[in-house]
């Protein structure tokens, strides 16, 4: 790892000025992705920022909105075991504990979640030309090995995925990234807040220099789908690795009928991918096979393979009927019984 | 600046409780927790497997929770209270895991164990060690390349529920 400086922030002003004082600094909390990274001499900050010691980013919170604010420091165990989270937000809870392992979901944390980098392999390979790690140099996943790439939404520069499993859900749940930076604080849509690679695929989000994610705001609106979701998360092995295609659904079904629906992928693009006419297509619909399948035609529009990820195409058509399925049926996928019912 | 600002060539004085012993120590920013174990404290009972969070052998406990000592800076541990392998025995006693993992012939080549044995401590506190399934699932991050996973797998079902009966008998 090269050298850096350490600060230990005591507060969000702090942290935010130390950020804007070393353009290059890195803020550091989990550290699960950041140290591997530095590991690797993919990232090489001057200096770290430690924010561990920030009690504003911390807690689980009732939002005066009748939602739940849930500070950037609260480790993803800690959210996915909050019981306001399993009663009224489950989906969020299923996708955080389909993602890593329970030594890194005890230190990574919500924000890094949000900021975690991609798991492309020429990323992570210093030896190899990469446009998110050094713009302008080449993308080799395009025409190389790219078996956990985009089929949705990427360029000719760069075809890397998001990781997350928790971003997913967030996305479908409609959640909010609250952030503080030199100007103040805002609010982000969560699906404004990951961007496509477009021709700068090293931007992986739309933070802004000297900003800090504070919280995720979830909305009260998304807990009608408490009692129909499903998180189906498809790998190349049962546990502890990386969505070839993961989906998140969520619907509300009132008298037989879909009044409200929320469908997102992860492991096809830059960030997850949600498209509101897939969503429209399922709303007055009963919940049945063949609105299921018109969503998944709407969500998958476009969608183009590579070398060895075509497949993906017709497998997450597969994963959205089945993830509804299970979603429509009050029966969630299990995470701890892989089994897929 | 807060009184932790250190440039990088400094070290940084933390305090910690390791194996219940306090300690007062200095370290660089760059230093993992693994690192400060095993090439600064001589504690090497924590082993360095793929030092990037992926096989699960330098788990140990922090507050007593489990994590990966490898992704962990050692500059962020002050104030917090590290359990290692070392630290699992209790006056001269193995803890009911170390004693399990023996009787059930758990490991072959062992490099894996003490990472197995810290994360399944944890994994018995968090209440998730209720079926065989769960034990699996929730030992994921917990790598044997010898494939010893049946026996650990009876390790741990064995202490759980031994665990288990004591509070079962006294609620009937």
């Amino acid at each position: 790892m090269k050298r850096f400086s350490y600060h230990r922030a005591d507060s969000v002003a702090d942290a935010v000025q130390a950020l804007c004082a070393t353009p290059d600094a890195r803020i550091v909390a989990g550290g699960t992705n950041l140290v591997d990274l530095m590991k690797y001499g993919v990232e090489t900050p001057s200096a770290l920022v430690d924010v561990t010691r920030i009690a504003a980013l911390n807690g689980i919170d009732d939002t005066d909105e009748g939602g739940l604010r849930i500070g950037a420091l609260v480790p993803n165990r800690t959210v996915a075991e909050d019981a306001r989270v399993t009663t009224r937000f489950p989906l969020l809870a299923s996708a955080i504990l389909a993602g890593a392992t329970p030594q890194l979901r005890n230190a990574a944390t919500t924000g890094g979640n949000l900021n975690q980098r991609t798991r492309c392999y020429y990323f992570y390979d210093t030896k190899t030309p990469c446009n998110k790690r050094e713009p302008g140099s080449g993308c080799p996943a395009i025409g190389g090995v790219n078996r956990i790439h985009a089929i949705l939404g990427a360029s000719e520069h760069c075809i890397a995925t998001h990781p997350s499993d928790m971003c997913v859900a967030l996305a479908a749940l409609g959640a909010e990234v609250r952030v503080e930076g030199p100007n103040g604080a805002r609010r982000i849509p969560f699906a404004d807040y990951h961007r496509l690679p477009g021709d700068a695929p090293e931007r992986d989000n739309t933070l802004q220099p000297g900003e800090i994610v504070e919280a995720v705001l979830l909305p009260p609106e998304a807990e009608a789908f408490a009692g129909h979701h499903s998180y189906l998360k498809l790998r190349d092995r049962l546990s502890y690795a990386f969505a070839l295609v993961s989906v998140a659904g969520a619907l509300d079904i009132r008298e037989g009928r879909i009044v409200a629906a929320r469908l997102a992928l992860g492991g096809v693009a830059h960030k997850p991918w949600r498209r509101e006419e897939a969503e429209a297509a399922l709303v007055g619909s009963p919940a049945d096979e063949a609105a299921f399948a018109a969503a998944a035609t709407h969500l998958l529009e476009g969608a183009r393979g590579h070398e060895h990820n075509t497949f993906k195409i017709e497998l997450a058509r597969r994963a959205i009927l089945r993830a509804l399925g299970q979603a429509a049926a009050g029966t969630p996928q299990s995470q701890t019984d892989k089994r897929i019912a | 600046m807060s009184e932790h600002a250190v440039a990088g060539t400094q070290t940084v004085p933390i305090q910690i409780t390791l194996n219940g012993e306090p300690r007062s120590l200095s370290v660089s920013p760059v230093t993992t927790l693994l690192d400060l174990l095993r090439n600064h404290l001589d504690l090497t009972g924590t082993k360095k497997g793929c030092d990037h969070g992926q096989c699960g052998a330098c788990t140990v406990l922090i507050d007593g929770q489990r994590f990966n000592s490898c992704l962990q800076l050692a500059v962020m541990q002050d104030g917090k209270a590290i359990t290692t392998i070392e630290g699992l025995a209790q006056d001269g006693r193995l803890h009911p895991l170390q004693a399990a993992f023996i009787e059930h012939d758990a490991f072959q080549c062992g490099y894996c164990t003490p990472g197995q044995i810290c994360s399944a401590v944890a994994l018995i506190e968090e209440g998730r060690a209720t079926s065989r399934e769960e034990i699996r699932e929730f030992m994921s991050g917990n790598l044997c390349r010898c494939g010893a996973y049946t026996n650990i797998v009876d390790a741990i079902e064995d202490v759980a529920v031994r665990r288990r009966q004591p509070l079962q008998e006294a609620a009937e």
